[in-house]
């Protein structure tokens, strides 16, 4: 409880430091000098996390098999669940980053006591709308583009088209925008109210939560109800990644504290649980096939000075009890 | 078990979190819910750090008094050596998807053992002595300083993890806290904080070659025991060799096979298969253990003990190396011996001298496991079975953690099953293959003042095989892995009396058909076979 509510505190303070300071005339700070330091922690920090972590030897090989092993030829092999070659283990990582397989075999305990029954239905709700979550991120960011790139490229409007299918509202409606708030409302409810995940919740787990909902929403009231000059916000974006940073004048606040919250993610990811976005392509336990009777497995700190207690030392030890019970030795006594 | 409850209020888990946030609440050590420690002698013999009396339940656990800087310093060196740790402790999103899948969790409802809670002990110490960000915030960051009490607590609670890799299905990161048990085990090794239920074992296999401390002419006063029970029941003798020089395979099976009921059976049954095929195959007493006590320790022993193996095959000359039934067993052998002591240079590719199959899937280690040898024998035609020495029988099968997830071993077994049995099913899908549940008794907890907790934990298998029990008249249970062996007939008293639990190689001991052989009357058990003459009727 107290992880949710000092959560929910900073980031209300974080946007509420940028609607007053973009408004007290900061905007050259909110507007240019945050954006470039959040994205170069965001670059650095994010790179040397990823090295930190690769340039750790992984000393064994050890998939966790989620199917029947490559065996005998008449048996069928569970290629994408226990891969055997390189091919099939980057199948399986392929399922695991873009469909989330591991998931998706979630199930409940379901103990009822009283019938004597315990039961593990499948429960693919965290499944879902993580899913959801994460396709709406993804598609979200994308489409920011358009504020970026002039001219607008072809896949972006094509995505924006089909995104605003519904031809809905004015501005029409984003369907992702729908989707992610759906998606990061459920994460966070299930975090307050499934009594197991609140228990192992922290500060970091609901931060990042209400931060993204902070710039879901802050997104959707520029849109739908402040309508925000759009031309003079791409004018500031470009100016930032051409590096001739501009401020144009009739820029709402709320833009700077949407921006700033974006800001704020950048540079809290790389030292966050947001991390699992590159270390789950480092899992030993998903990216290694399992063929380690095959090939071997290099492990760079092998120590060859560990010995085996000896044969020799073995029989030294019990020589003339071997020979008594009639066993074959080495040395006779 | 007077003191254990019966099944039905057992199975009444508590599962509500306490008001309190997890770091407040202490564990509690009471007789059940810990193993108890390594004994002075047997540290030393290993040449582990700080041999002494000690007892759980008491205060002062005489810690070395730098006992800090060594678990910092061995964190940041595993931190080094291991990438599985280092990503594993970054990279949870306690999204709890791993929560509710530990038998010690379902069996317990105590938090701590959700496996992201037990991660988390080791995590918080992370934060808290080796990142910045989450310094500042302290607790509320999940951070804490490393105390006794954080020992004590990793004490209990990665000495109830069986590091059967269950959670790490199902985690969307493959985090693996059987991974982080093994490395927290050692952490605590540096500083003594261990059990004897492993150590003993360690020093055992390193000096007498088994887990059970038998002597070389202790181990051959066993098997002749074994041989003359053979005789007994199918009237041959049996010829087993010891460290026979040039002999085509070595073979090597867990001690618990030549020690114990019902793991005496399917050594039998492993010895009637050599018999009938004739094999070229002799055995050792210096490699007498399969099982490898050091995975549950370091990796240091995990490596020596291993390395017996491949000493042993060189000095004997075999071609390769065939190895039983077991479990971790099989997860070493599969997943770390080659990496640890590979190449096998000095052997050959294992192939079948029956069927000429040449095992592939083994190229580099040259270890087969006996069931793909079987099953390969069975598929060619070449054993000749007769499933009514079986009748009576309604078997379900028992996937073993250790060759389930970290091998994938199910539908060998399973073939090899369905040809020696008249009846056989399978318990409910979400608890057999890879969703397997653990016996409760890996990874050196099937001590025996650990019991209670085992059989909470036991509780999901307990509960699938009572169903399956009620429901189709299952009133067997087969199993590959010695530790089951051990565990699971406590386990079947406890969850579903009525059912025995026997290894594969016991089944196919009794179908084997010998050419020219006399009529048996009985099973590798010496119990009667229904409807031979003079029997008991039994219903
Ligand atoms: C294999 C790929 C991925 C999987 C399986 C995955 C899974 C998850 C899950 C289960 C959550 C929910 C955590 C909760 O309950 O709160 C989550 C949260 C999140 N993920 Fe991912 N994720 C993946 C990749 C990514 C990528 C590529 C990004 C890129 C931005 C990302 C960003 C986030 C963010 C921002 C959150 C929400 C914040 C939070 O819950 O703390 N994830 N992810
Ligand atoms: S499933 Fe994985 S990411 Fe989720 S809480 Fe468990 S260990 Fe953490
Ligand atoms: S490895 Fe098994 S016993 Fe250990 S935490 Fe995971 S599920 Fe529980």
């Amino acid at each position: 409880m107290a992880g949710l509510v000092t959560a929910f505190l900073a980031v209300v303070a974080l946007a509420a430091v940028a609607a007053l300071g973009a408004g007290a005339g900061m905007a050259n700070v909110f507007g240019i000098a945050v954006p470039y330091v959040a994205v170069a922690i965001f670059v650095a920090g994010f790179i040397k996390k990823v090295i930190g972590w690769a340039s750790t030897p992984q000393p064994f090989s050890i998939a966790t098999t989620g199917g029947q092993q490559q065996s005998l030829p008449w048996i069928k092999q569970s290629k994408f669940d226990n891969p055997s070659t390189p091919f099939q283990t980057v199948v399986r990582m392929a399922l695991e980053v873009l469909c989330f397989r591991s998931l998706f075999r979630n199930t409940k305990l379901d103990n009822r006591a009283s019938e004597g029954r315990v039961g593990y239905g499948s429960d693919k709700s965290l499944w879902l709308f993580s899913l959801m979550f994460h396709y709406s991120f993804l598609i979200v960011l994308f489409r920011h583009m358009r504020f970026f790139l002039e001219p607008v490229p072809m896949v972006v409007t094509g995505v924006e088209f089909v995104d605003s299918i519904l031809q809905i509202a004015a501005p029409t409606l984003y369907l992702t925008d729908v989707f992610f708030v759906v998606g990061v409302s459920f994460l966070l409810a299930r975090r307050i109210w499934d009594p197991k995940v609140s228990y192992i919740s922290l500060v970091s787990d609901y931060f990042p939560l209400f931060l993204i909902l902070a710039i879901a929403l802050s997104g959707i009231y520029m849109r739908y109800f402040a309508k925000v000059d759009v031309i003079a916000i791409k004018q500031l974006a470009i100016g930032l990644v051409s590096f001739k940073p501009v401020i144009p004048p009739n820029i709402d606040w709320s833009f700077y504290m949407h921006f700033f919250l974006v800001c704020v993610l950048w540079a809290y990811f790389p030292f966050s649980k947001l991390m699992h976005l590159g270390g789950v392509f480092l899992s030993p336990t998903r990216n290694l096939p399992n063929n380690t009777r095959m090939v071997r497995y290099i492990n760079p700190w092998n120590d060859p000075s560990i010995k085996p207690h000896s044969y020799a030392d073995y029989e030294d030890d019990f020589r003339e009890k071997m020979i008594e019970a009639g066993l074959p030795v080495d040395k006779e006594a | 078990m007077s003191k254990m409850a019966p099944p039905e209020e057992v199975m009444k888990v508590d599962y509500s979190t306490p008001a309190e946030s997890w770091m407040d609440v202490k564990p509690e050590f009471k007789l059940g819910n810990y193993s108890y420690p390594g004994k002075p002698d047997v540290l030393k013999y290993l040449g582990l750090p700080n041999p002494r009396e000690w007892n759980p339940v008491e205060e002062d656990w005489k810690l070395p008094p730098d006992w800090r800087e060594i678990v910092r310093d061995g964190f940041r060196e595993l931190l080094k050596k291991y990438r599985s740790l280092k990503v594993f402790m970054d990279v949870c999103v306690r999204c709890g998807a791993c929560a509710d899948k530990c038998h010690f969790y379902i069996g317990s409802g105590d938090p701590k053992n959700m496996p992201v809670l037990r991660a988390e002990l080791l995590r918080s110490i992370y934060r808290g002595e080796f990142t910045v960000a989450a310094k500042i915030l302290g607790k509320l960051s999940g951070s804490r300083k490393l105390e006794e009490d954080v020992i004590k607590e990793w004490f209990m609670y990665f000495y109830q993890c069986t590091q059967c890799r269950r959670c790490s299905l199902y985690c969307p990161y493959g985090i693996d806290t059987a991974e982080i048990t093994f490395l927290a085990r050692d952490l605590m090794n540096r500083i003594g904080v261990n059990i004897n239920w492993i150590l003993e074992p360690v020093a055992n296999c390193n000096r007498t070659g088994n887990h059970l401390g038998i002597q070389p002419h202790a181990f051959k006063d066993m098997m002749d025991f074994l041989v003359d029970d053979i005789e007994t029941i199918t009237g041959r003798r049996v010829e087993p060799t010891f460290h026979r020089k040039g002999a085509e395979i070595l073979f090597i099976t867990p001690s618990g096979d030549i020690f114990a009921e019902p793991g005496i059976y399917t050594f039998m049954g492993y010895l009637l298969l050599f018999d009938y095929l004739d094999l070229d195959v002799t055995w050792s007493t210096y490699a007498s253990e399969g099982g490898n006590f050091g995975s549950f320790t370091n990796d240091k022993w995990m490596k020596k003990l291993n390395a017996k193996m491949y000493h042993e095959a060189k000095r004997l000359g075999v071609k390769y190396i065939i190895g039983g039934e077991c479990g971790h067993m099989w997860r070493v052998l599969n997943q770390f011996m080659d990496t640890m002591n590979g190449p096998a240079d000095f052997l050959e590719v294992p192939k079948s001298p029956i069927t000429g199959t040449v095992f592939n899937n083994a190229k580099s280690t040259k270890m087969i496991h006996l069931v793909e040898f079987t099953a390969d024998l069975i598929k060619n035609g070449k054993l000749k079975l007769d499933k009514s020495r079986n009748a009576g029988i309604t078997a379900t099968w028992h996937d073993s953690c250790n060759t389930s997830r970290g091998m994938g071993f199910f539908d060998e077994p399973r073939y090899v099953l369905e040809n020696v049995v008249e009846k056989f099913v399978d318990m409910p899908a979400q608890t057999i293959r890879e969703q397997t549940f653990c016996c409760g008794g890996g990874a050196g907890l099937n001590n025996g003042e650990f019991t209670e907790m085992r059989l909470r934990g036991g509780l999901p298998r307990g509960n699938a095989l009572r169903y399956v029990q009620e429901k189709f008249g299952v009133n067997t249970m087969s199993c590959i892995c010695a530790i089951d062996r051990a565990t699971l007939p406590g386990l079947a008293d406890y969850w579903a009396p009525g059912v025995k639990v026997t290894g594969l190689h016991e089944l196919v001991g009794n179908a084997l058909v010998f050419e020219g052989e006399e009529e048996r009357t009985m099973n590798l058990r010496q119990e009667d076979l229904p409807g031979v003459e003079g029997s008991e009727e039994d219903e």
